[in-house]
Parts: structure tokens; C-alpha cells; sequence
């Protein structure tokens, strides 16, 4: 025992040594590196004189940095991780207790989601909420139904598409122009514009069916310029750049969102606001969302679902089991484009009006990078990503903080794009399979158990 | 002779007739006919290269065979030209199946769920092509409570029910073989195909696999046709074995017949430069017998 106790207590005193050995070893590197650079510096005065500053205190403090955190790191933080790692490693043996919030993850988010409109009013009364409800909410929303759209088709067929904004092309057209030139109500159209979309989705799939890998993600981003192109060109129909504009709004069993007297504020006995609307529609659309997603949980315990990831998984084995991989890849296709077109029909009612220029390929790219930084197949994980895509560009805008940092020149949102690639990579560098890398099988024989993402494969067309 | 009358009276499942096929200049297949019986383990073999798996690729629909026909016959009575139907129509309606040289598993899926995935074709009319399933009716469900207990049966027959819930992916490489026959198995098929089932397998692994092939076709009396390079697999478990080389058939008979084969015996082992003439002559007598035999 005694023993035991007495080397334990000289590895601590050998590491305590070895922990001041480096650091004033890292001291004396570092002074060496920043004597030149801090402690001297060079400067012009009034009369153009180059004079030597000395700045000998912010050298000192440049060495005690690293000195001291080169201790710290050696001493405490380098063994505490060293320890954490053979903690877990032993702790993966036993069953892990999920947390509470973890097992009720959806159930707790659907919750707040609900509640998120009635909260945001009475936090920042009815004309603040606008932005929150609308820009955040909303927005976020129609990217996390198409992000979950695109996962049929990328997630679990595994067939790679650049060009899913198409689709959500053909679902905002489908309902501007049948609404302007029909007159018809955004109800019935809401599922027309799925048909049409869908319809569309196996127009793409019938040429592409052959197409693997690569070869399929240039076709599919090929038919989303296509389709763009029509819409520029065709102008008698589409009124090309132009677009369509004073699309009808959306009605709540008849109700209108309008400042007439039997709208939805004088009915309610509220005072106007355009805040109501958007309300609803953020309703709307999370009714959608949350159908999307009820549908591919459905559909993946079904067999066509499974077919699906079976796909994904090796399209030859399909073949060899009796699957008709054509009209699966089809039905994938399909699947995915109705719910892009069902989003799509939804942004024209949003926005009111739609022009080629919102379906450009940075659409589908981000469309795509949202499945993939969430996981593909996983419904949280997509619906973080969005979240932290979506939310993200949107917060970009907001911090005008930053100018006080960075002077007054400095305008954050010329730097999303960039903020939002680096935030990418640092996230695919650290979880290489996405937010949720693992698959939940969709049947079990004792025990449910997640699948690692290394078995997963990600499809290859 | 005895032993060909015997096979004379068998039924035959599957008919292959003057089957060629052509890669280019490469006559990989040439003029090649043989039957498997039903109830039996045929056994296909030859050397590498000797045109064993375009055979297998050519009754499986995964090639198109430039000449020939290749007939399936149901318990039923049914017939099915294979060459006229493409891939997935050969599992589905003719019911033969197959597995593959170099494993093929859906390795994210579990390998419970690999076995749901042959049930593909029964559970999707089932699920009335998804839309009755999506809306809940009972029917799809009492397919799919079904569908798991054939597929626990299977993992029993594989002795692979301990690993049901995990990746196919984690399997050991003895267990994937197994699973991939259990899996084929669940699109109950009449024809199994297996493409070197015991290839990579410990002697302990391929005394396995020799059991899990005699309990499929003892209780559903499945015809199994394996291409085998094994040969203490395939002279243990077949009743008939059919020797393929350079895309020609050189013998066709009961194990212990084509096992003392001068020509099998010069294909595998090769010949002397001055035992040639002795071969050949062993040969024309052979076939002089088999000729006044058939007579």
C-alpha cells in the first residue's frame, strides 16, 4: 500500500517537475520569438524620426502566457483528458442512461416550437415579433421542409441531387400562376403544387436512372438551371425576371388576414397588423414540416422505405433480392420533389411574389449542405443544421455590435458567406458524418440500438 | 451407368441450353448446356477464369447471353425463360436467388433488417404498394409481425439471432457469408444460387455452412447450384457436379465420377507432355461408352 502510495505521490512531483521544465522552456521560446516583435517596436514621431519604443511589460506578459499555460496545460489539463479518455472508455461498457431531454428531444422541440409565437409576442409585443416570427421562424422552417424533402432522395436513396430547388421552383409557380390565373385557393393548390412537383420529380428521374455518383449530381444541377432558364424565357406565362407578383394569400377556413371588416383582426376584435398572418403562417408551415417528417418516419419502416437506404446502401444486392430498383429510385425521386413542391407553393403564398431569381443553384447547394452538416437521414440533425444555417446568416445581420470591435467599416454581413464556409469545415472536420452521424434502425428484434455512421454508406447514384 | 438413369427419371428445375456469351473478342461462354434437379446441390466448378460466375450472371439476368436458353421450372409447373427477364423479375417471379462472390450487404442496415429488405416484394403488396400501410391498416401490420418471425427463423437456421440488431457492417467475415444465404433465403426462392459460398471460410466455417445447405434444402427443398472451389465443400455436399473449362463443359456427373475424370483430373492438375496421348485416348474412350450408352 505503501508503495503504491509513494510512487503516486513521485509521479506527481515528477510531473509538477516536468511541468516548470517546459515551461520555462516555452518562456524562453517565446521570448526569443516576440523579443523583436513585441518589445521593440518602431515608430515615426511628429518630425518623421524613426524612434524605438520599448514595450517591455507586454513582452513580459506575452512569456508569462505561455509559460503559465504551458504549465497548466502539462500539470492539470493534459492528465485530466488523459483520465477522461479511460473514464469513458470504461463507461462504454456500461448502458448509458440518456438524459431526460435527450430520450424527449423531438417532443420537447415540437413543444417549443408551438409555443415560440405566443412567447416572442408577449416578450416583444405584436409589431417586434414581425422580424422573429417571420425572418427566424419561418424562414427557418421552409429550409428545414426542404432540407428534410432533399434527405429522402440524398439520405436514404442515396442518390445525389444538385438541383432540388427545381423542384421547389415548380411548386412556387404551380400556385402563383394557377392562383393568378385561376383564381383557385391556396388549399386546393397546396396539394397540386405536391402532384406537380412530384410529377417533375419523375420527369428528372426517368433520364437520370442509369446515372451514378457524380454523373447524377451534374444531370440533377443541369435540370435545376433548366428549369430556371423556362422560367426566365417563357415570359408570356412566367413574366420571366420579372415574376409574378400579388400572389393571393392564404385564408384560414375563409378567413382573410386583411384589414376589411370581416378579416381575421376584426373578427379576433385585435387591432390591424400584419403580425397575425405571419403567425399563421408559421403555424402553416410547421404543420408542413411536421407532415414531412411524419411521412419519413412512416415511410421508413414501410419496405419502400427500406428499399430506399437499401439502395443507398448497394443497388446490385437490391436487384439480386427481387427489388425493382427503377421504380424505387423513382418513387425516391418523387417523394422528395412533392414536399420540395409543397414548400414551394408555400414560399409564393409567404413572399406573395416569386421570380427565377430565388431558385438559383446557391439554393440547392445550401439545401444540400444542410442535409449533409445534419447528418444524412437524421431528422434532428437536419433540423439543427437548418437551424444553424439558417439562424446563423440570419444573426449575421444583427451584430452591428461587431462595428464597436472592428471599426466603423466593418459591415458583418459582407462576411456571412465567409463566417458561414468557415463554420462548415470546422464542423465536417469535427463530426465528419454530420450533427447526428448515426442511423436508427427502422425494426428490432431485443433491442434498439444506433448504428455507427462508418457502416453507413452515403450512396454512390 | 446406373447413376445416369437415376438422374434420368429427376425432375429438372433448371434447364441450361446451348448458352454462349461473348465480351468482344472473348468467347467466354461457349456452346454450354446442363441441367440442375430439383431437391439437389448441383455443384458448378472449374478453373479460375473458366467462365463459373458469367454462367451464374447469365441465369441471374445480370448479363444478357448472347445465344442460348436458360428455363426455369416452378413446382408449380410454371416456366420462365430467364434470359428474357431482366434482374429483379428473376428473384420476384421465378424465384431464384442469389448471392454473390464478394459479399453484398447492406452494411448500415441491421441485419434484421437486411432480412426485411428480400421480404421486399410480399410485405410492399402488403402494405397495398405503401399507401394502405401509410394509412395504417391492419393488414400491413400482420405482414410485417410476419415477416420479422421468417426472418428470426432464418437467423436461427444462420445461428445468427444473437447479432440481429447489429450493422450488418460488424458482422465477422463467416457470419456475413451466412447471413447473405439466410437473406436470399427470405425471398423464398426454388433456386438458390450461391457464388463460392465457402470462399475465406475456416474448416470450422465451411463445416457450418455444409449444415445450414443441408438443413435449407431438407426443409424447404430448395434446389441450391453453388459455384464452389472448396472441394471438400463441394465433393461433401453435392449430388451433382458440372465442370466447367475455358467456357466449355468437360464433365457432368455424381461426385466420385467427376472426381476420377482424366479430364478434370488434366484441367486441374495439368498433364504431362508425355502423358497427353495417354489422356486423350483415356478421354475418346469415355466418350465412346457415354455415345453407345445414349444410344
Amino acid at each position: 500500500m505503501a508503495n503504491i502510495a509513494s510512487t503516486s505521490a513521485s509521479a506527481g512531483s515528477d510531473l509538477t517537475a516536468r511541468a516548470l521544465r517546459e515551461a520555462v522552456f516555452a518562456g524562453l521560446i517565446s521570448l526569443g520569438l516576440f523579443v523583436l516583435f513585441v518589445g521593440l517596436k518602431t515608430d515615426q514621431n511628429i518630425r518623421n524620426e524613426l524612434v524605438l519604443n520599448q514595450r517591455w511589460g507586454l513582452l513580459a506578459i506575452f512569456v508569462i502566457v505561455a509559460a503559465v499555460g504551458r504549465f497548466l496545460m502539462v500539470a492539470y489539463i493534459q492528465p485530466a483528458m488523459a483520465r477522461r479518455k479511460a473514464a469513458k472508455a470504461e463507461a462504454e461498457d456500461v448502458v448509458k442512461e440518456e438524459t431526460f431531454f435527450k430520450r424527449n428531444f423531438s417532443k420537447i422541440a415540437i413543444a417549443a416550437l408551438i409555443l415560440y409565437p405566443p412567447v416572442i409576442v408577449a416578450l416583444v409585443g405584436v409589431q417586434g415579433s414581425l422580424k422573429w416570427v417571420d425572418n427566424f421562424g419561418v424562414q427557418i422552417l421552409i429550409y428545414v421542409m426542404l432540407a428534410w424533402g432533399l434527405n429522402i432522395v440524398v439520405g436514404l436513396a442515396g442518390l445525389l441531387d444538385l438541383g432540388y430547388v427545381a423542384f421547389y421552383a415548380v411548386g412556387a409557380y404551380s400556385y402563383a400562376l394557377l392562383s393568378t390565373y385561376f383564381g383557385l385557393s391556396f388549399w386546393i393548390l397546396l396539394p397540386v403544387a405536391g402532384i406537380l412537383a412530384a410529377f417533375w420529380g419523375m420527369i428528372l428521374g426517368f433520364p437520370v436512372l442509369r446515372l451514378r455518383g457524380d454523373y447524377l449530381a451534374i444531370v440533377t444541377l443541369a435540370f435545376g438551371e433548366i428549369i430556371r432558364l423556362v422560367l426566365i424565357n417563357w415570359t408570356e406565362v412566367t413574366k420571366g425576371t420579372f415574376g409574378v407578383s400579388g400572389i393571393a394569400k392564404a385564408t384560414l377556413f375563409g378567413i382573410k388576414f386583411d384589414a376589411s371588416k370581416d378579416g381575421f383582426a376584426a373578427l379576433m376584435g385585435l387591432p390591424m397588423s400584419s403580425a397575425y398572418y405571419k403567425i399563421f403562417l408559421f403555424y402553416l408551415i410547421l404543420a408542413l414540416a411536421l407532415l414531412t417528417a411524419y411521412v419519413t418516419i412512416r415511410l421508413r419502416r414501410m419496405p419502400i422505405g427500406r428499399a430506399w437506404e437499401a439502395l443507398r446502401e448497394d443497388e446490385i444486392a437490391c436487384r439480386s433480392l427481387g427489388i425493382n430498383t427503377v421504380t424505387t429510385k423513382l418513387t425516391a425521386f418523387a417523394t422528395g420533389a412533392m414536399f420540395g413542391g409543397i414548400a414551394g407553393s408555400f414560399f409564393a403564398v409567404r413572399q406573395g411574389f416569386v421570380s427565377p431569381e430565388s431558385f438559383v443553384f446557391l439554393e440547392s447547394a445550401v439545401i444540400l449542405a444542410i442535409v449533409v452538416l445534419g447528418g444524412m437521414g437524421s431528422l434532428t440533425g437536419i433540423a439543427i443544421a437548418a437551424v444553424a444555417m439558417i439562424g446563423g446568416t440570419e444573426i449575421l445581420r444583427e451584430l452591428s455590435f461587431l462595428k464597436a470591435v472592428f471599426g466603423p467599416d466593418f459591415t458583418p454581413e459582407l462576411y456571412r458567406m465567409l463566417i458561414f464556409g468557415l463554420a462548415m469545415v470546422v464542423v465536417m472536420v469535427w463530426k465528419p458524418r454530420g450533427f447526428v452521424g448515426s442511423r436508427e434502425p427502422t425494426a428490432f428484434l431485443r433491442e434498439r440500438k444506433a448504428i455507427s455512421g462508418s457502416f453507413t454508406k452515403e450512396g454512390h447514384g | 451407368m446406373a447413376l445416369e438413369t437415376t438422374t434420368m427419371k429427376k425432375d429438372p428445375i433448371l434447364s441450361v441450353e446451348h448458352l454462349s456469351m461473348r465480351f468482344g473478342g472473348l468467347m467466354a461462354i461457349n456452346d454450354f448446356s446442363f441441367e440442375a434437379y430439383r431437391g439437389d446441390i448441383t455443384a458448378l466448378i472449374g478453373p479460375n477464369g473458366a467462365g463459373k460466375t458469367t454462367v451464374f450472371n447469365c441465369i441471374t439476368g445480370f448479363y444478357k447471353p448472347t445465344m442460348g436458353m436458360i428455363t426455369m421450372k416452378q413446382k408449380s409447373g410454371k416456366e420462365y425463360l430467364l434470359e428474357r427477364l431482366p434482374d429483379f423479375e428473376i428473384t420476384k417471379h421465378a424465384k431464384v436467388a442469389r448471392t454473390f462472390q464478394n459479399i453484398r450487404m447492406f452494411s448500415g442496415l441491421t441485419v434484421l433488417e437486411n432480412l426485411l429488405v428480400a421480404q421486399h416484394n410480399k410485405l410492399m403488396q402488403a402494405s397495398g404498394y405503401t399507401f394502405l400501410g401509410l394509412l395504417g391498416f391492419p393488414a400491413y401490420k400482420q405482414a410485417s409481425k410476419e415477416s420479422i418471425e421468417l426472418a428470426r427463423h432464418w437467423l436461427e437456421k444462420a445461428s445468427l439471432v444473437d447479432r440481429a440488431d447489429d450493422p450488418a457492417g460488424d458482422l465477422p467475415y463467416g457470419a456475413q457469408r451466412r447471413l447473405e444465404i439466410a437473406r436470399a433465403m427470405c425471398t423464398g426462392p426454388e433456386l438458390l444460387c450461391l457464388d463460392e459460398p465457402a470462399a475465406g471460410l475456416n474448416p470450422r466455417e465451411s463445416l457450418a455452412l455444409n449444415e445450414l445447405l443441408r438443413g435449407i434444402r431438407a426443409e424447404t427443398g430448395t434446389s441450391i447450384l453453388l459455384i464452389e472451389h472448396d472441394m471438400s465443400v463441394v465433393m461433401e455436399i453435392s449430388d451433382h457436379v458440372v465442370v466447367l473449362e475455358y467456357g466449355q463443359k468437360i464433365s457432368d456427373g455424381n461426385p466420385d465420377f467427376v472426381k476420377n475424370d482424366p479430364r478434370v483430373i488434366a484441367a486441374y492438375l495439368g498433364v504431362e507432355d508425355e502423358e497427353v496421348e495417354e489422356v486423350i485416348e483415356q478421354i475418346e474412350e469415355i466418350e465412346g461408352g457415354q455415345g453407345g450408352s445414349k444410344k
